[in-house]
């Protein structure tokens, strides 16, 4: 089976690999450097990568926070199995909860604003989740389609919360460093200037400089930062919880929920918790998104197709391995924008590139560590199975 | 909320009623495909919609190839002819497209004994990719350079907008139910959806070709043991989709008379809707749930208002789901009695 995959699939393969077998620091240092990079790249706009019609920096905002999303999700998918379609619901409530609260009569800091909106999403999921996780499979996939399609339609018909207009002027987070103070001073502590490329040599550009923590329409550089430090803690968190009980009893549960229940887990407590879990990371991202650059955000923000390229990243990265669903996050929010110079024709190739993906590659781009080793395994004992009873054919 | 204004009379009780029967048949027709796909694949064939979408344009096309672009008023007697031509050109259209997401789409996944998630998102995938490629046929024909002689096919204003029947069918009433005028139009929709669900049931129930399909939903392995062609099986499968979902798209046509790229995303989600309710994998589940949501919905747009109508739909789901966890007549296509 692996055998008709592409040269690079199997390159890849091992390269992780290679990086499971090398010892601690050589890790660590893989990791930090890593880290770096991947905090230093949209200032360093590497050639190829750097989408040339629109800011890359607001690219990569976009990037990062769909990897976000793909990570909550993937608690949900990957690790408990739960098929969830309507994920852009909890994005929406938390978006919905943070514009509410920074805006209208109440004009909270977003800070103050994001974990409410967290708690109120974690609380939509319980919701949610209580009633309609008895149902399994398919059955919930729909249902929580509905759920989505119904905090969309709920949001375009209550005046209360904008209704089609959206809301306005919501919350940035607050500023590290010196106020700006228009027209002439940008503020922050200091500024870094960005790379520009002619082919492929670096020059520095002094014309467009970051200001360090400005967060305003002016720069997404500085909300990249800022969900990337998210990122790396909500992948802090979901390490520690996957290599927990809470993780193993989700595993479990997916694997065989019948078996796992009469050997006393308790399927259901534990699917409520992926399924909390996963909302609150959800609503998470929505926060950001709804005080990212434009601070506006309306229904056509969350339309159900958005919760379909949710689960195609989750999917497509390999449910159940975090690197994949970040992977896949950040390839299905990247490649329409890369080829934006094909305009319309994008969504069609989008379209066409996750069909071919998943037919070359069904198990995911980084398929979970676990399945790859059952799948090697699997192959083993079918290929002694063939050989026993070649033997007995001969005898 | 105003339960006077379905409850208030008789007379509107039984006109929301009716108007939802209309839509209801439809749902079912199309939940037809997703169901019968589900009960041989246990897969939801996402691109299901865009399949009944292709029959909407081709119903379109059928009426601009023979009458023209201008538009025009006729009676459904008038239109008959038409129709049957478009229903005959949407079938296959649509039947076409299905066997070749078959083809492109599920059937190296199958091969590879692939999991069943990557088949929803190869689903997905095909279903952006042929719902943009509808919208954007007047590109693809200039690439192909036939944009001039297709204009009036790919292009009525712009493409991706609304693509209207030139025709519109006026409906005539023909009797009455306590007040609600049933028409002409209404009829013939629930008279062929249910000719043709009852069809498909006898199919399935009677046939060679039906023993084999539930053969394979029952248990694929013991149907290919037992000499059951599996592939054929799936492809068939598919084929009555697709057929069922273009007879849907012409019904769909008479009543609406326009369509657009993204018509098919929420009638599908609806149809899936339905087919769940019913009991996914259950034909006769498919025929209940469409039934049932289309008069719930159109009852719920009488109480709440119509803009939340898609509200009531999928709060109902949750209900009927909640007391019946399988669906109404919980019992898959493998299970059905010959």
């Amino acid at each position: 089976m692996m055998g008709r995959d592409l040269g690079i699939a199997r390159r890849w393969d091992r390269v992780v690999d290679r990086y499971q077998a090398s010892s601690r620091p050589v890790k660590i240092v893989a990791v930090t450097l890593v880290l770096v990079f991947a905090y230093a790249l949209p200032l360093l706009r590497p050639p190829i990568i750097t989408t040339q019609s629109i800011d890359f920096g607001g690219v990569m905002f976009r990037v990062i926070a769909f990897a976000l999303v793909a990570l909550g999700l993937n608690i949900v998918i990957g690790y408990a199995g739960l098929l969830d379609l309507g994920y852009v619901g909890f994005y929406a409530c938390g978006a919905y909860t943070t514009a509410v609260l920074t805006t209208y009569h109440w004009h909270w800091p977003f800070f103050l604003a994001l974990p409410v909106a967290i708690l109120v999403t974690m609380v939509t999921g319980v919701v949610l989740g209580a009633p309609t996780l008895r149902v399994r499979g398919d059955y919930l996939a729909i249902v929580t389609l509905g759920f989505g399609e119904i905090i969309r339609i709920t949001v375009t018909n209550v005046e209360w919360l904008g209704a089609a207009a959206g809301i306005k002027d919501i919350a940035h987070p607050n500023n590290i460093g010196k106020a700006p103070t228009p027209p002439f001073d940008p503020g922050g502590m200091f500024a870094i200037p960005r790379l520009t490329w002619e082919g492929f040599v670096p020059s520095v550009d002094h014309k467009h400089e970051t200001h360090v923590l400005i967060f305003g329409a002016l720069d997404a550089i500085p909300y990249y930062w800022l969900v990337l430090t998210v990122l790396i803690l909500v992948l802090i968190g979901d390490r520690l919880i996957k290599a927990s009980r809470v993780g193993r009893a989700w595993e479990a549960t997916r694997e065989d929920e019948d078996a796992a229940e009469l050997m006393g887990v308790q399927t259901f407590k534990y699917k409520l918790m992926a399924f909390a879990l996963g909302a609150a990371i959800g609503g998470l991202s929505g926060s950001f998104y709804a005080s990212s650059q434009s601070g506006y955000i309306n229904p056509l923000s969350f339309p159900l197709l958005l919760s379909m390229l949710f689960v195609a990243s989750v999917i497509v990265g390999g449910a159940g391995n975090r690197w994949g669903a970040i992977a896949g996050g950040a390839l299905v929010a990247y490649l329409p924008e890369r080829f934006r110079d094909f305009a319309d024709y994008r969504l069609l190739v989008f379209g066409l590139a996750l069909t071919v993906l998943a037919v070359w590659r069904p198990e995911g781009l980084l398929p979970p560590r676990r399945t790859r080793r059952a799948k090697k395994a699997e192959a083993e004992i079918e290929a002694l199975e063939e050989g026993e009873l070649d033997e007995v054919d001969h005898a | 909320m105003d339960f006077g204004a379905l409850f208030g009379s008789l007379d509107n009780f039984l006109s929301f009623t009716m108007g939802g029967l209309v839509f209801g048949a439809i749902y079912a027709l199309i939940a037809l495909g997703y169901t019968m796909v589900y009960g041989v694949l246990q897969l939801i064939n996402f691109a299901h919609s865009e399949v009944f979408m292709y029959g909407t344009f081709a119903v379109a096309w059928v009426f601009i190839a023979l009458h023209g672009t201008g538009s025009a008023t006729w009676s459904l007697g008038h239109a008959i002819p038409y129709l049957l031509v478009a229903l005959i050109a949407a079938m296959l259209l649509s039947a076409g497209v299905a066997l070749l997401l078959e083809r492109l789409a599920y059937r190296p996944l199958i091969n590879k004994g692939a999991p069943k998630l990557i088949a929803l998102i190869s689903a997905i995938g095909a279903s952006f990719a042929l719902a943009e490629a509808m919208g954007l046929r007047d590109r693809i024909a200039s690439w192909v350079g036939l944009d001039g002689k297709l204009a009036n096919y790919v292009a009525p204003n712009k493409a991706r907008d609304v693509f209207s029947n030139p025709v519109s069918i006026q409906p005539h009433g023909l009797f009455e139910i306590g007040g609600y005028k049933v028409t002409d139009v209404d009829l013939v929709i629930v008279v062929a959806a249910l000719v043709m669900m009852v069809a498909l049931d006898q199919f399935v129930r009677r046939t060679r070709f039906g023993r084999g399909i539930r053969a394979v939903a029952q248990d694929p392995e013991s149907a290919a043991l037992m000499g059951v062609n599996s592939t054929r099986v799936v492809q068939l499968t598919f084929l009555i989709g697709g057929l069922m979902a273009g007879a849907a798209a012409t019904l769909y046509m008479m009543k609406i008379g326009s369509t657009r790229q993204n018509a098919g995303f929420l009638l599908g989600v609806k149809a899936f809707t339905a087919a769940v309710m019913g009991g996914i994998g259950n034909l006769r589940g498919a025929l209940l749930g469409g039934l049932i949501l289309g008069v719930m919905e159109n009852w719920g747009s009488a109480v709440f208002g119509s803009e939340w109508k898609d509200v009531v739909a999928f709060i109902l789901l949750v209900l009927i789901l909640l007391v019946r966890p399988s669906g109404l007549l919980g019992e898959s296509l493998g299970k059905a009695r010959a």
